[in-house]
């Protein structure tokens, strides 16, 4: 009754009725009316319940790939030497993965640090670091071009490779694959984001050019949602797909 | 320790947030509920990642087999994945009512898991027993 239904900003309900905390806040919002997500800003909450979305697309891709390695008579390709690389004359294992891996962490530590400055309202570096994000995103995707190119060449297909079960190049072009569009995309909405940001759409509610709604910093933290989700998921896929 | 810090920012955070972006009111109540937490917090996460990742690659370097390797693989992977989720991704601050609509839906992927092993164990026994008889 204190939640003005047609009050469309979650702080006013708020402070009309003082949000109860820990199990009591629970039971009390997920059964209250019309909304359950009080104090969460809309876009975070919709990004959120999309990266769920997106957390299942991927298991159903890792599944898919259990499914079929554990089913296998043919041994499978020892991941260790197909992604070994030569480093002057000696052969390195995984390297490059374990590069794209810290590249990607940096990326993410980046980000977290645009959506910190965001915040403090520091247009200048929230810029900066958002555009430092897209350029390592760019560098990984580059990576996985350079692996892609480099496996083809030595005849993986989708339907077989040199090494032993032919499942192998199915499961590893369509998880890196999937995961790397992923990447590009949020590349892209980096450089959206950080163009917004340097031209001071935050600042001044300037209305997107798409959704029409009114811009603030919050919009930062919603793609540092959508790009730490990419590095979470690479860390599955490092841990089943390349160590396993 | 992020942990302590972490419950201790929630309670806070009711009243901590509103008064301290008081100054941001000009702009609206866009930031009323902004995420703000010391960069040094972000700065000690960034390093744990780095120094888990590094060593489950070692784990690969030096040939570690079996469940030694497994369990090793398994541990350094939830451990990343808790830091990204929860500092920064920001879970540990938000209220209950977001994380458990976020993170309980994903375990149904686990029972998913547990059957697609048992159907895969039933197809890798019926195809030796196929490869070894030449016949159904």
């Amino acid at each position: 009754m204190q939640e003005h239904a047609s009050t469309p900003q979650p702080p006013a309900a708020a402070a009309a009725a003082p949000l109860l905390p820990g199990w009591r806040g629970f039971s009390a919002e997920w059964s209250s009316d019309q909304r359950a997500f009080k104090k969460t800003p809309w876009h975070k909450a919709m990004m959120w319940i999309f990266l769920l979305s997106d957390t299942f697309i991927f298991s159903c891709f890792l599944l898919s790939y259990m499914t079929v390695r554990m089913s296998s008579v043919e041994p499978w390709p020892n991941a260790s030497e197909v992604f070994a690389l030569e480093i002057g004359g000696t052969s390195v294992p995984l390297i490059l993965i374990a590069i794209m891996t810290f590249v990607l962490i940096s990326s993410s530590g980046t980000m977290a640090m645009a959506v910190n400055c965001g915040y403090r309202r520091d247009r200048k570096k929230t810029a900066i670091l958002l555009l430092a994000t897209a350029a390592l995103g760019a560098t990984f995707v580059g990576m996985q071009a350079f692996e892609w190119t480099k496996l083809i060449h030595e005849g993986v297909r989708p339907w077989g490779n040199p090494w032993g079960a032919p499942q192998f190049g199915s499961t590893f072009f369509m998880i890196t694959g999937f995961h790397g569009t992923h990447v590009t995309i949020g590349v892209i909405f980096l450089i959206i984001v950080a163009r917004k940001v340097w031209r001071g759409d935050y600042d001044h509610e300037r209305r997107g050019f798409f959704t029409s709604r009114k811009g603030n910093y919050e919009h930062v933290e919603a793609m540092g949602l959508y790009w730490h989700f990419v590095d979470l998921v690479w860390v599955f896929i490092f841990a089943f797909f390349y160590l396993w | 320790m992020a942990q302590a810090e972490a419950t201790a920012q929630g309670h806070a955070s009711a009243q901590g947030h509103a008064s301290a972006q008081g100054h941001a009111s000009a702009q609206g109540h866009a930031s009323a509920q902004g995420q703000q937490h010391p960069i040094k917090v972000y700065l000690v996460v960034w390093g744990w990642l780095f120094v888990l990742s590094t060593m489950s690659y070692m784990v690969d370097y030096f040939h570690l087999e079996g469940y030694l390797r497994w369990s090793l693989i398994l541990t350094f992977m939830l451990l990343k994945a808790g830091l990204i989720v929860a500092v920064f991704m920001h879970m540990a601050w938000e209220r209950l009512t977001l994380v458990y609509a976020i993170l309980v839906p994903p375990l149904a992927v686990l029972v998913f898991v547990t059957i697609m092993a048992v159907e895969s164990d039933y197809t890798v026994f019926t195809r030796h027993l196929f490869l070894s008889t030449g016949q159904m």
